[in-house]
């Protein structure tokens, strides 16, 4: 069984590009729109790892991290951040609301993988 | 079929979603600048930008990251309430919009960027909030592709890393997992990896959230220690963590990361009750056991003892199976291959013409209209219909992006002649033909672009007549008896028609005696190589006249009319067809051939009078309809199906208006009936066919030429007349 993730992100074009890089590296994605679309996706799965975009309309990154983080089954589910800003203080923000990580966009997708790798183990796969 | 590549496949759905982003921009801005807009709306905005500006990175597409990127950091003070745009601030916003939709569209076709507007705008944009921000530059070269070998392939050169590695508390709140850490440590090379164990306390002492366990790994690797540091960047801040280059005996630079305590405790104690017992502990007298961790499988075993707290807590873990959100109130859309459609509009088509043949085999057959059959095919046809009406909305588009893009050509356009317009646009949501909105882009901004230059008044006039010093343009759009009506308003002057006239005298266009009623007049203006202007402005005087306007309408199938009241304003209106599928045709017969003439095509239709018709040259003649002689064409001679007639007597006259003025008056044998047709393209098979602009097959399953009549006109022989030879051979 390979990883399961969640994939959160307003920008169909990154939605997009996650599902091809997950898909490619043999991962099962979920994908959701936004914060809210994210915890209703949750509600039905268990992520090997979540993956969030930051602004996104209704519920951005922040309050999902935070409601995810919430939920007693997802305390320690691992979270990586797609951000577009490497700036310190956004990943210190995102590290406060409850992150394990964070990927800079635009995201390679090896690395990307390897992120994953890195916060959810090998998964089943190896 | 091929398989397409995902990557291009991503890249032309990312432009699509530009589009979509910039028309959700310019709504955030016109309702920022109406003073409809709410705090999300500026959030709107911002992310609109900020998307565009993360898919572009993806595919390298510097200069619409770095525009986007500058635009948006002047959004973010909007957003963060620094900045309070006013007017003008937002009408930079709406031109900075413009830009950005412009590099996209340059990006999109792989064209080299106009940089001209770019810099000024970006300057401008900055100038709001003080300057630029700080170069990007780091975020720009932030990504590179790292090409990884993950094979540890050449040990020849491999150095010896130290690294101690012990996990504050904070670690593992974050979702953060040494196991993994450990284990992408392995990856770079080999390892032999000492647990210590020294601080985990007696099992009643044990605060199972606390991190008890910490390690010393050996690494032989030919990495540098950035590459280590990197496996151990998220838990940056979250440990200690010691790197030791060992290059040979004596041991060298050692790299620190210093651990930051004191993050705020987010995640609620455990309830004691769920926290799992520990698993069993190495004997705490017995020498530390030495654990190398070539083997993944022994790292787990390794490294349980400090994980366990967390990964235990989970519950057992569910299915993987997607699951299917709650409904969005959003509406959801579907992408599908234009090709795909096309095909499904051929065949519907198809199904018409075979839904037509199958009604008039049972009409042959003369069953009565109360048989099963006759009832069960009008069913089948109502059907029909109703797919075919379907199958036509896929292809239909609200034409709100086209009328975002009209607002642009205002905003240039006024200012270019620094006239103050305001522009409204009315019935956004109406649906046409995906390509009747592409096709009618060009001739749209023209009228627009009239409707500013000639159409609206200058303040002073307008303050003199009584109006608002602000002029007003109108797009609006309508569905209107199986047809959309486009509109554009202006509230002008109106048409100056003694001027008008004066023009067309002048440029010697019509006779200066002639008597016009005020809509004739009107259409002057799409004569060819008119032109109001006084003096050449910067919009107009482009050789672009609005009989090429009406030319590219016409060649939608539609029509431009005009009605304008002095000191009131102009209405151009337009009306298209709803699809560029099917056609309204009369179906007309001459030497035994059933052809079709696009209804829209056809002024008039009346019979052939003899007395009306004066002889032109040997061969050709000319009609005489009111006060103007048309040129006389019989179809049957112009397709090379017979010579001409001696006498037309009995015969159907179609008085052509085509749209650049050309007329003509077209004899047909008979006419059939008026009925839409469904268009098939000839273009494929025989390439272009003078005078016939498609074909399409009839009830009875005939197949029948559309008819081009401009074409035809402008290639016509003209003959009506036998010549002497031919009369003398028909004796």
């Amino acid at each position: 069984m390979s990883l399961s993730i969640l994939a959160v992100d307003d920008s169909r074009t990154i939605r997009d590009m996650l599902s091809l890089a997950l898909t490619q590296a043999g991962f099962s994605p979920n994908l959701a729109e936004d914060g809210v679309h994210g915890l209703e996706v949750l509600s039905g799965m268990h992520p090997d790892a979540i993956i969030t975009d930051i602004n996104m309309p209704r519920m951005d990154g922040f309050g999902f991290i935070e409601a995810v983080r919430g939920q007693a089954a997802h305390r320690a589910t691992p979270i990586l951040v797609l951000t577009t800003e490497s700036a310190p203080e956004l990943k210190a923000r995102a590290r406060a609301a409850g992150a394990t990580g964070w990927i800079v966009k635009p995201f390679d997708p090896e690395k990307l993988v390897r992120a994953l790798h890195m916060v959810a183990g090998p998964g089943a796969a190896r | 079929m091929t398989t397409p590549d995902p990557m291009a496949e991503i890249r032309a759905s990312f432009f699509i979603e530009c589009e979509e982003l910039l028309e959700a921009l310019q709504d955030g801005l016109t309702q920022l600048d109406s003073g409809e807009a709410d705090d999300e709306t500026i959030n709107v905005c911002f992310r609109a930008v900020h998307s565009m500006k993360g898919g572009a990175g993806a595919f390298g597409l510097e200069d619409l990251v770095r525009f986007a990127h500058r635009y948006e950091t002047v959004m973010d003070e909007v957003r963060a309430g620094r900045l309070i745009p006013d007017h003008q601030a937002v009408l930079l916003f709406m031109r900075s919009a413009d830009v950005l939709s412009d590099i996209v569209r340059y990006s999109r076709d792989g064209q080299p960027i106009d940089t001209g507007a770019v810099e000024p705008t970006l300057r401008e944009l900055e100038g709001l909030v003080g300057g630029p921000p700080e170069e990007l530059e780091e975020e720009v070269t932030d990504f590179q592709p790292l090409t990884l070998d993950l094979s540890s392939g050449d040990t020849s050169c491999d150095t010896s890393f130290v690294v101690a590695f012990r996990p504050e508390p904070e670690l593992f709140r974050s979702g953060n997992e040494p196991l993994h850490l450990l284990r992408a440590l392995g990856e770079l090379g080999d390892v032999s990896t000492e647990p210590d164990v020294s601080k985990i306390p007696l099992l009643d002492e044990l605060d199972p959230e606390s991190a008890c366990l910490s390690w010393q790994i050996t690494l032989d690797s030919n990495r540098s220690v950035a590459d280590i540091e990197e496996v151990f960047e998220f838990v940056e801040g979250l440990c200690n963590l010691e790197i030791e280059v060992q290059t040979g005996p004596s041991d060298a630079g050692s790299v620190g990361l210093p651990s930051v305590p004191g993050l705020p405790d987010l995640i609620p104690d455990l309830d004691g009750g769920d926290a799992p017992e520990q698993t069993p502990f190495p004997e705490m007298d017995t020498p530390r056991p030495r654990l190398t961790l070539t083997d993944p499988e022994t790292g787990q075993t390794a490294s349980c003892v400090a994980t366990d707290p967390l990964s235990q807590a989970q519950p057992p873990r569910s299915s993987d199976a997607p699951v299917q959100s709650a409904a969005a109130p959003k509406k959801t859309t579907v992408r599908v291959d234009l090709e795909r459609i096309e095909r499904l509009v051929n065949l519907v088509g198809e199904l018409v013409i075979n839904q037509a043949m199958l009604s008039q085999s049972v009409a042959r057959a003369g069953l009565p209209s109360t048989s099963a059959v006759v009832q069960g095919l009008e069913e089948f046809m109502q059907l029909t219909r109703d797919i075919q009406d379907g199958v036509m909305m896929i292809r239909a588009q609200p034409v709100k992006s086209l009328f975002q893009r009209m607002a642009r050509i205002v905003r240039e356009s006024s200012a270019a002649v620094e006239k103050s317009v305001r522009f409204a646009t009315d019935g956004e949501a109406t649906e046409v033909d995906k390509t009747v909105i592409e096709r009618l882009a060009d001739p749209l901004t023209h009228m627009i672009r009239n409707a500013v230059d000639h159409g609206v008044e200058d303040s002073e006039r307008r303050l003199a007549a009584g109006k608002p010093a602000e002029g007003c343009i109108t797009l609006s759009a309508a569905h209107r008896s199986g047809r959309v009506v486009i509109e554009v308003t202006d509230d002008g002057g109106g048409i100056d028609r003694d001027r008008v006239k004066a023009i067309a005298i002048e440029r010697g266009l019509i006779d200066p005696d002639v008597a016009l009623s005020d809509s004739e007049i009107d259409d002057l203006l799409f004569l060819p190589g008119f032109s109001t202007a006084g003096q050449v402005s910067n919009l107009s005087g482009r050789g672009v006249g609005m009989d090429v306007v009406r030319k590219a309408i016409a060649d939608l199938g539609g029509r431009v009319s005009i009605s304008s009241t002095p000191g009131e304003g102009t209405c151009f209106s337009i009306s298209l067809p709803l699809t560029l599928a099917v056609l309204d045709g009369m179906v007309v017969n001459a030497a035994g051939e059933a052809l079709v003439m696009p209804i829209s095509a056809i002024a008039e239709t009346m019979a052939y009078r003899e007395e009306d018709v004066r002889p032109l040259g040997p061969e050709t003649q000319v009609l005489h309809i009111r006060d103007s002689f048309v040129p006389l064409l019989d179809l049957g001679v112009e397709l090379g199906f017979r010579p001409p007639k001696p006498s037309y007597e009995g015969s159907v006259v179609l008085l052509i208006a085509s749209e650049n003025e050309t007329r003509g008056a077209l004899i047909v044998d008979t006419i059939h009936e008026q009925r839409q047709v469904v268009i098939k393209g000839l273009q494929e098979s025989y390439g272009h066919v003078p005078g016939i602009a498609a074909a399409t097959i009839l009830g009875d399953g005939q197949v029948a030429l559309i008819l081009d009549p401009v074409d035809m006109m402008a290639n016509a022989v003209g003959r009506t007349r036998p010549a002497v030879s031919e009369l003398q051979a028909a004796g």
